[in-house]
């Protein structure tokens, strides 16, 4: 790792001592109140009916580290996408570093790097609640971390490079929502009819919702997550360069 | 109409903001506008120029004095007044996501305009404005003299009686601002009763029958342009500036040149009725200043004169 | 009626931009594809619900996902994008310009917001008509309730857009609407709380709201639809004369 990419992660830093009380509630209040409502109170209704899918399990252990997964992405998101596309515009705060001697990679670098900082931080408040209900394994917290990263990394270098908030507003409603939705969070991916289920294997958050589960081929689950990782990397280093330097 | 004959009259309007800290923004002021003229309020940022124009377009309410417009009470007759007004706020308010030519549109329909009416007039309305070409286009698309222009030109689709213009200037480039001063003036010839607020002494010069100049909430003296200069300043100024370390040691020396010198913080300005002759009596007292300019007196004099301060700080 | 203009306002707006609304329809259609469709395999029916016969989870939960789309697109006009027009745009101040009145500005962004819920709740309804998701054609009622809805939450922003001082104040509407969303028996019935539990939530607006939407839906006539009424349309003539004597304070300053 280049050193300037530390400055940039300081930035950050900064930033967040000032401002962690509101985050913290956006980024661990939501899953909670997700798990309470939906694995206590929808719980019963499905614990009743004991179905095979969840295969002897109660709906609170499955949907917990469902929520785990879920809540990484959308860290990824968040973080990726409004303070990466404020951060490049004319006056914001990459236009200050690029004039000194970070280059837009160590820029990148940095501000990936707190990403990763918090998603790890936030998750970790989040498991913790998990394990008091009962509801996830500590092993789960690597699972979140790659998730979060596979996407904020891509989402980062798409940001930069875009001209309009729309467009990001867009890719959560139709990308991140959906995949929200329909990647095994709420309920088995197995339920999916036939093409559906196949389509999933395509789906990052299903990865990492498997990780964070703890079930099936964890080494391939592990590689999808890191080669959108790797992907998103050398992406962003053309965009970030290509913007900010232009 | 009242018994002054005056457009706009205003006695002892006062503006008070409640606090914490209470905050006097206008501090009972006096003036007329007569029908057809152009009436300038100059002064600088936190005068109270805003505030007063606030008040006379009825968006701001009082807090104590008179104020009548076209021969109503600004307080009662909100509703009546705003019909028959025009307004340019300092910002432009415009819907930038409508095309410029919705923006005159739903304008109008906020007066109660038929649609057909509204659609008759946008075309006069975007030929003066110089935008027939972009009647189509968005506004977030359009340029910052070209908003100006639309924010004018959609303030008239009411055909108002009075025209209000917050700083309409402030903000554009030189070619923008000549063409903007002359669409007003062509307002003005018209018949349209302009009331504006600037802080430029050459728009005031240019635009302005009749001027309040302001500072702190009142108004420290009115007039025409010309009348202003007379009374406060004298016809020439003589302009000199100095090496920074000695500015003080030649304003020492240069006292009692002309009728009244002001010391500037990077000049000095020697107030006089010949300003050749004064520049040869800074020579004979072996004053050498790095540049030396004779000009006449402007509103910036008067405005300097009258308050010890430069409008622009 | 002036206040009229700034319905004319919105429509001139949204043809520019009529995917915003669309979607608004997106997000509820996913969710009742995902936890209505998905879940609704682990849940299978739910009893007990409106004292008939056990109803499917989907068509048990659709209606609770209308009542929230009509509460969330009501929310969304008068608190993010009315305080964007009152700080950011400024347009409620070139309106106050001519001969509009606070009052109408305050009128004409209700009305609107009630127009819009109105569309969004007729669109949703048509889509779970054809998912085979609606019970009884009594399931009509569910657009003039979604109307009401509308009109109570839309109330409610106003009121709230009011004491917002900048745009972090909006994270603790999301603290108030998140938790209500999930806790308003949108996804189980009320019986699941144990009995004080119980008496708090259904003091919930959208716990009412869902109540008058949910029984028409199902296809049962029951007094709880007129109780339902009676709160959202007291709590929309409450908030309604706030908002409009506190917006007209603070569009006045």
């Amino acid at each position: 790792m280049s050193v300037p990419a530390v400055h940039e992660f300081g930035y950050w830093w900064h930033r967040y001592r000032r401002t962690w009380r509101g985050t913290a509630v956006i980024s661990i209040a939501n899953p909670l109140l997700f798990v309470t409502a939906l694995g206590f109170g929808l719980g019963r209704l499905v614990d009743e009916r004991n179905s095979a899918y969840l295969h002897g399990g109660s709906y609170l252990a499955f949907i917990g580290p469902g929520l785990l997964a879920a809540s990484a992405m959308q860290m990824g998101f968040i973080h990726g996408s409004g303070p990466v596309f404020q951060s490049a515009r004319v006056g914001g705060n990459y236009r200050a570093a690029v004039t000194t001697p970070m280059e837009p990679s160590d820029i990148f670098t940095g501000h990936l790097l707190f990403t990763a900082f918090r998603a790890t931080l936030d998750s970790a408040a989040i498991l913790l609640v998990l394990l008091v209900f009962g509801a996830a394994s500590p092993a789960a917290l690597p699972g979140a971390v790659l998730t979060a990263l596979a996407f904020a990394t891509p989402i980062s270098a798409y940001a930069v490079s875009t001209d309009r908030p729309a467009k990001l507003s867009a890719l959560f409603r139709f990308v991140i929502m959906p995949l929200y939705m329909f990647s095994g969070t709420f309920f088995p991916a197995e339920q999916l009819p036939g093409p559906l289920r196949a389509l999933v294997w395509l789906s990052p958050l299903w990865h990492g919702t498997e990780l964070c589960r703890g079930s099936g081929p964890i080494v391939i689950h592990v590689l999808v997550l890191l080669a959108l990782i790797v992907a998103g990397y050398l992406a962003g280093r053309r965009s970030y360069t290509r913007r900010l330097t232009a | 109409m009242n018994h002054t004959g005056a457009l706009v009259s205003a006695r002892g309007l006062t503006k008070i903001y409640e606090g914490p800290p209470e905050h006097v923004a206008v501090g009972g002021i006096d003036f007329d506008v007569r029908r057809g003229e152009a009436f300038g309020f100059l002064g600088p940022n936190g005068a109270g120029k805003s505030t007063t124009m606030r008040m006379i377009g009825c968006v701001s309410p009082r807090s104590g004095g008179e104020l009548t417009i076209l021969g109503h009470d600004a307080a009662r007759d909100r509703r009546t007044i705003k019909a028959r007004l025009g307004s340019v706020p300092q910002d432009d308010t415009l819907d930038t996501e409508l095309t410029v030519e919705e923006n005159i549109l739903i304008y109008g329909r906020y007066f109660g305009l038929r649609r057909d009416v509204i659609r008759e007039r946008t075309d006069r309305l975007l030929e003066f404005a110089r935008l027939t070409d972009k009647r189509a286009s968005r506004v977030q698309d359009l340029s910052g003299g070209m908003r100006r222009r639309l924010t004018i030109a959609r303030s008239l689709v009411n055909e108002p009686d009075l025209l209000l213009l917050d700083e309409p200037t402030t903000g554009l480039d030189p070619q923008a601002r000549h063409l903007l001063w002359e669409r007003l003036f062509r307002l003005k010839q018209d018949g349209v009763t302009l009331i504006l607020t600037t802080h430029y002494m050459d728009e005031a010069e240019q635009l302005c029958d009749r001027l309040a100049v302001m500072d702190g909430g009142r108004i420290v003296a009115h007039g025409s342009p010309r009348e202003l200069i007379e009374r406060y300043v004298t016809r020439e100024v003589l302009e000199l500036r100095f090496p920074l370390d000695r500015h003080e040691q030649a304003a020492e020396k240069a006292r009692g040149i002309g009728e009244r010198i002001e010391v500037l913080p990077d000049r000095l300005l020697c107030y006089t009725s010949d300003g050749e002759a004064a520049l040869e009596e800074a020579g004979r007292r072996g004053l050498d200043p790095l540049t030396a300019l004779v000009r006449r007196s402007g509103l910036e004099d008067v405005f300097l004169t009258l308050t010890g301060r430069t409008l622009i700080e | 009626m002036s206040a009229a203009v700034l319905v004319e306002r919105n429509l001139m707006i949204y043809k520019h931009t009529w995917y915003v609304l669309l979607a608004e329809i997106f997000e509820p259609i996913l969710y009742l594809l995902s936890i209505g469709v998905g879940i609704g395999v682990l849940v299978g029916s739910v009893t007990g619900v409106t004292g008939g016969s056990p109803v499917r989870y989907a068509a048990f939960v659709a209606p609770a996902l209308l009542a929230t789309a009509a509460m969330n697109g009501a929310m969304n006009e008068t608190t993010f994008l009315m305080f964007g027009k009152l700080k950011t745009d400024r347009t409620y101040e070139s309106m106050l310009a001519t001969p509009l009145s606070e009052r109408d500005v305050a009128l004409g962004e209700i009305a609107w917001a009630v127009l819009r819920g109105t569309l969004v709740s007729l669109a949703f309804l048509a889509v779970i008509t054809a998912l085979g998701l609606v019970e009884s054609p009594w399931a009509i009622l569910v657009v003039p309730g979604a109307a009401l809805i509308a009109f109570a939450f839309a109330t409610a922003g106003v009121v709230v857009v009011t004491f917002l001082r900048d745009w972090q104040d909006m994270q603790y509407i999301q603290l108030v609407m998140l938790p209500m969303f999930l806790f308003a028996t949108t996804f189980y019935p009320l019986s699941v709380y144990p009995r004080p539990v119980q008496l708090v939530v259904q003091w919930l607006p959208l716990y009412q709201s869902i109540e008058l939407l949910r029984n028409p839906a199902l296809g049962v006539l029951s007094p709880r639809i007129l109780v339902a009424a009676v709160y959202l349309a007291a709590m929309g003539a409450l908030c309604l004369t706030v908002a409009v004597r506190r917006l007209g304070r603070t569009l006045a300053a």
